[in-house]
């Protein structure tokens, strides 16, 4: 199978992604929700980009609006809510104010979409390899059964044993961590450049979790595609992303290279994130006696940052976070911090700004 | 006292799938049975917190249905305080254990005010019986846990999901337990308002001397938060150990398995290996060790013989390659 391969995979293979011009641009995207009793702004002017072959990883508490994000660029935001404000470019294309059938085109060609449910993006009454060689027929020029060899070598490529005894089955003989895979078979048969994934692997196993994370890793180092990771879980994000963004209440609160974010996170939030993740910490392996050590873990409290999220109607003034921000001085109760860089990462918090006198 | 609190003598668990009659009778179809805990055995301590991990089918849920009496087991025998749960007049045991569940916007009423649902143990345990005592334990129970009185008067819509959970937790010590059980209570949870809870339950257990069962999938949170962990895959016990010897030298190679494939938030960029295959389907178990499709060790004789629990210094591991001496 030819097609597959050609898509240049040493282009990106080690290049630094960031010296790339993006593939993907979103400029101060805004995100709204017209209500009886007002407006909602659930993204509120958000910033990145995305390179070829790079990964980032979107990171945030449910509510944050990364999920949001991600449809808003798939273009299938569910109404009342719209795109009030800002850009979304697409290798240097607007796509974010176009028809729906033009739209329409471009998801699936050139953006794919990979959602947490492998249940209900698959069509029930038609067998996977239907719904492959429709999706392949629509959106390339190729017969069918060129379709067909296309479909079989990409439901091999995405770990799929015997592809040929599998292709007649429906969505319902196949596992949830086969079904996943058939999605993104189905999610990458048009070689898009960017791929956006929400929550690819949270209905799914550790051990099947595991397979689909270093599946996806793959595809966007062998065809340069762009991925976006929608997760909730830090762990994905540490093993699959390049850079990560970690959003609150609408907003990037801080974004930068995955480690950076990791292990020096800048703003508080992020910095809360990480200490409230349980780690298996285990004795250090040169130790090597039984009982020393004991893990961290039992008995030791667990960073908290208190409170939850604001609700949308109750964003509080300044910094969306300083109500739980053990950090916070008087800057942050009356202006809204943009993002600030500090070393290889930015973040929107006041204890960055050049002018705050730093103790 | 005795130390042992609660004990699972060989319990096993089987749930008829079978078609309708109609459909044996037409069409031949044979009686199913599936095996959803297969003869499992521990024991569980007072004030520790036992936590039961596996993957989504393992029975791990299953188990904590059996021991809070939501399901009979089919065989076996579970024993609470020295007293079988089965026996005549052992319902009264069962008011020294209350259950947590995972999803605190299903487990909730949403047309009772937060004071009538911690209150309910109280009022069917008949703990208190004048209404002020009452009063004054939901709001004892409600501080306790992180929230204000004043919350007695909200319905649960008006909380988020944490808080929620405060209140089952809130309900569930209402009937002064002093054993609880802990189907999945984080995992619909976001990640710092899980940590909120999980400090929470540690805070009173030690404050309470309560006695956890502790049901995960999360293996990071399990060693966070566990003594002992017993290891499940396919209704049966791979390994039960100290949560600090499992994480450390974990010996079934299901354990390492598992340990192997959680997302490493150090970075340490180590190669994992990968994890091939999936949990088999539990109404066709495999013969002799569920897991030795999947297992880099399986031998002639795991195809064939089922392993038995057998104590390694201070874990109970069911392997017969870790029994030969074949992996370290």
């Amino acid at each position: 199978m030819t097609p597959l391969t050609k898509a240049a995979p040493q282009q990106n293979a080690f290049a630094a992604p960031h010296l790339q011009p993006p593939l993907l641009e979103v400029r101060d995207l805004r995100i709204e929700f017209p209500g009886r009793r007002g407006t909602l702004t659930a993204v509120d002017g958000i910033s990145f980009s995305i390179a070829p072959g790079e990964v980032l990883g979107v990171v945030g508490e449910s509510g944050a609006g990364k999920s949001l994000t991600g449809m808003a660029i798939i273009g299938l935001l569910e109404p009342p809510g719209r795109i009030a404000g800002g850009q979304i470019r697409l290798e240097g294309e607007r796509i974010d104010a176009l028809p729906h059938e033009k739209m329409r085109r471009i998801r699936g060609r050139r953006i794919g979409a990979i959602f947490q449910d492998p249940l209900t993006a698959l069509n029930p009454l038609y067998t996977i390899g239907e719904q492959l060689v429709e999706t392949i027929a629509t959106h390339l020029d190729v017969n069918p059964a060129e379709a067909r060899s296309r479909a079989l070598a990409l439901l091999g490529e995405v770990g799929i044993p015997a592809p040929e005894g599998r292709f007649d089955h429906y969505p319902h003989q196949f596992s949830g961590g086969m079904r996943q895979r058939v999605v993104i078979a189905l999610s990458i048969c048009a070689e898009p450049r960017l791929i956006v994934a929400d929550e690819p692997t949270t209905a799914l196993d550790v051990s099947i979790q595991a397979q689909i994370i270093s599946l996806l890793k793959r595809l966007a180092l062998d065809h340069g595609t762009a991925v976006m990771l929608i997760t909730h879980d830090m762990g994905v994000i540490a093993e699959t992303a390049d850079r990560v963004a970690v959003m609150y209440a609408g907003r990037i609160a801080e974004i930068g290279p995955v480690r950076e974010v990791i292990h020096a996170p800048r703003h508080p939030y992020s910095a809360g994130l990480m200490g409230s993740i349980p780690k298996i910490a285990l004795p250090t392996d040169d130790s090597g006696a039984p009982g020393t050590g004991p893990p961290g873990g039992r008995r030791t409290r667990l960073v908290q940052i208190e409170g939850s999220m604001p609700r949308l109607n109750a964003i509080p003034p300044g910094c969306a976070f300083h109500p739980r921000c053990p950090k916070r001085f008087e800057r942050c109760l009356r202006e809204r911090p943009e993002l600030i860089r500090t070393g290889t990462t930015d973040a929107a918090c006041w204890l960055h700004a050049p002018d705050t006198a730093r103790t | 006292m005795p130390r042992t609190l609660l004990e699972l003598d060989e319990v096993s668990r089987e749930f008829d799938v079978s078609r309708p009659w109609l459909n044996r009778v037409l069409e031949g179809a044979p009686h199913q049975v599936l095996r959803a805990v297969d003869c499992i055995s521990f024991e569980l301590q007072r004030g520790e917190t036992l936590a039961l991990v596996g993957e989504s089918g393992c029975g791990k849920s299953t188990v904590a249905r059996l021991i809070v009496g939501l399901y009979a087991p089919s065989h076996g025998r579970i024993v609470f305080d020295g007293r079988d749960l089965a026996a005549p007049g052992a319902a009264a045991l069962r008011r020294r254990m209350q259950m947590i569940f995972q999803d605190p916007y299903a487990s909730l009423n949403p047309r009772w005010r937060v004071r009538d649902i911690v209150a309910e143990p109280v009022r069917v345990l008949g703990l208190a019986s004048a209404e002020t005592e009452i009063a004054d334990r939901v709001s004892e129970l409600l501080t306790q846990v992180g929230l204000a009185p004043e919350d007695s008067d909200k319905y649960p819509h008006e909380f988020s999901g944490g808080q929620r959970q405060r209140i089952s937790i809130a309900r569930a010590l209402s009937g002064k337990p002093e054993f609880l059980v802990c189907d999945e209570p984080t995992s619909a949870l976001d990640v710092s308002v899980q940590a909120q809870i999980l400090n929470l339950m540690t805070e009173l257990q030690e404050r309470l001397g309560l006695t956890y069962l502790f049901i995960s999938h999360n293996l990071a949170v399990v060693s966070h938060i566990a003594d002992r962990v017993g290891v499940m895959y396919l209704g049966r016990l791979a390994e039960v150990a100290d949560a600090n010897e499992l994480f450390a030298r974990p010996k079934h190679p299901y354990t390492r398995m598992l340990l192997d494939a959680i997302p490493d938030l150090k970075m340490t960029g180590k190669r994992r290996t990968p994890v091939a295959g999936e949990v088999p389907n539990p109404l066709d178990p495999p013969a002799g060790c569920a897991f030795h499709p999947r297992c880099p060790h399986a031998g002639e004789r795991c195809r064939t013989e089922r392993p038995l629990p057998i104590a390694h210094g201070k874990s109970i591991v069911a392997c017969h390659a870790v029994a030969e001496g074949r992996i370290e």
